[in-house]
């Protein structure tokens, strides 16, 4: 069927099967392959992207099910003026080791931010529990989005 | 894991949804939030022919104060009962528990009625509409019935619902000044209770929905039982496993999942008594 969605501020149109799952949909038919297939079963977080403007776990939603929605990547993130703040944040406080969780983890802290823009230490702890980290140890990934909170890095 | 082919219908209203239904029986499912149900279909345990999305019917999405219970529409986001002030006040124990559905990501797109309707019982908001005693409203070609929250859920992923029904509502009493405790054990926040239990109040009248011990949600009916004829909190919780059946998987035996029914029932009743006001 035909589908129209925004992604990262571009109107998309395409035929897709109603089985599609947004995240294949993202990166085999929109083409960008930023956001990736983790555990491909809602655990992991890496597929999270925004939806207007709220985290989902694209692993777990039908494409169709978007149809005429805002889609958000990591992709779409940056600006020519340079990094998101949780982007920057992320690399200043050594947010990251292997990178694979890192597009989800920063869209659902994007998330998060935009839901509490002034989280204690356990909200932010509490706001990423949906995405899996296997190098950090999750503590510089805390530091990172408390640092672009204290930054009123939401936007 | 790509889910089967399957025809899919996004309807308008309610009863488009029934008129689909209707049409296409058994081979046919709802989709709201779809976080129950895709993850199913991408196993392919679930391979429905036709999918029908309600999941944009704004109608069924609201919280309403309704007199003696808050109203909540079945296609209510776990997040919007999460931070819904009038459950807050009125229902705290769902507003809670909504909050500890899953992660973040998933109670942006789950509902309530998608996870009531599965009728999991391994989901956390069954257990705590036994524990308040809901009453649940199902809509079919014939109109309208009500069904309490303890017949609704009659086997294994089975309900009370026809195959042309919807759920379309959920009734909680008011509980405001009432004590009570969300307990539930599990290794990741993305992972089923390996046991939950969700009281409500610790008195004689006290209400308690165990997770994940047995085929279906569970009311702990002989902790309930010894609280009404006076039982101390210790002596209620050491029955609170008493008439389940729980399964042994992974992460639990039977025996231990009848241990944490005991230790988190004593847990919640502790905290609910503690939490009474007024």
């Amino acid at each position: 069927m035909q589908l129209t969605i925004t992604v990262n501020g571009a109107s998309h149109t395409d035929d897709v099967e109603p089985r599609t799952l947004l995240v294949h949909h993202l990166r085999d038919g929109v083409g960008l392959t930023g956001t990736n297939v983790g555990c491909d079963t809602s655990s992991c977080g890496a597929c999270t992207v925004l939806v207007d403007g709220e985290s989902v776990k694209s692993c777990t939603v039908l494409a169709v099910q978007v149809d005429g929605q805002s889609i958000t990547t990591i992709e779409g993130l940056a600006t020519e003026a340079g990094m998101h703040p949780v982007q920057a944040a992320f690399q200043e406080h050594h947010g990251l080791q292997c990178g694979y969780c890192t597009p989800g983890m920063v869209l659902a802290a994007v998330s998060l931010l935009a839901e509490q823009p002034d989280p204690t230490e356990q909200d932010v702890r509490e706001g990423i529990e949906g995405n899996l980290c296997r190098c950090t140890g999750y503590h510089n990934i805390v530091k990172a989005v408390l640092a672009a909170a204290a930054g009123g890095g939401t936007s | 894991m790509i889910p089967a082919a399957f025809d899919y219908e996004r309807v308008d209203s309610v009863e488009a949804a029934i008129a689909a239904l209707t049409e296409h029986g058994d081979d046919a499912k709802l989709l709201a939030g779809g976080h129950s149900l895709i993850p199913l279909m991408k196993l392919r345990l679930a391979t429905p022919a036709v999918l029908i999305d309600v999941g944009r019917l704004r109608e069924l999405s609201y919280v309403r104060d309704a007199g003696d219970h808050v109203a909540v529409g079945a296609l209510t986001r776990h997040r919007d009962v999460e931070v819904s002030d009038l459950l807050a006040a009125e229902a705290p124990l769902l507003a809670h528990a909504a909050g500890q559905v899953g992660d973040p990501q998933v109670r942006h797109r789950g509902t309530i009625g998608g996870s009531i309707a599965h009728g999991d019982p391994a989901s956390d908001l069954p257990a705590v509409l036994l524990a308040m005693r809901a009453t649940l409203v199902l809509r079919g070609p014939g109109g309208e019935r009500t069904v309490a929250a303890e017949r609704f859920f009659t086997g294994f992923l089975e309900t009370a619902l026809a195959p042309d029904e919807v759920l379309t509502e959920i009734r909680v009493p008011k509980a405001a000044g009432v004590g009570w405790s969300f307990q539930k054990l599990n290794r990741r926040a993305q992972d089923w209770a390996i046991v939950g239990v969700a009281c409500l109040g610790a008195g004689p009248d006290a209400g308690i929905g165990l997770v994940n011990m047995g085929s279906v949600p569970l009311r702990a009916a002989a902790a309930e039982a010894a609280l009404a004829n006076g039982a101390s909190l210790a002596d209620a919780a050491a029955v609170a496993h008493e008439g389940t059946d729980p399964a042994a998987d992974l992460n639990a035996s039977a025996e231990y999942r009848c241990h944490l029914a005991r230790v988190l029932t004593h847990r919640a009743l502790t905290e609910s008594a503690g939490s009474l006001r007024g």
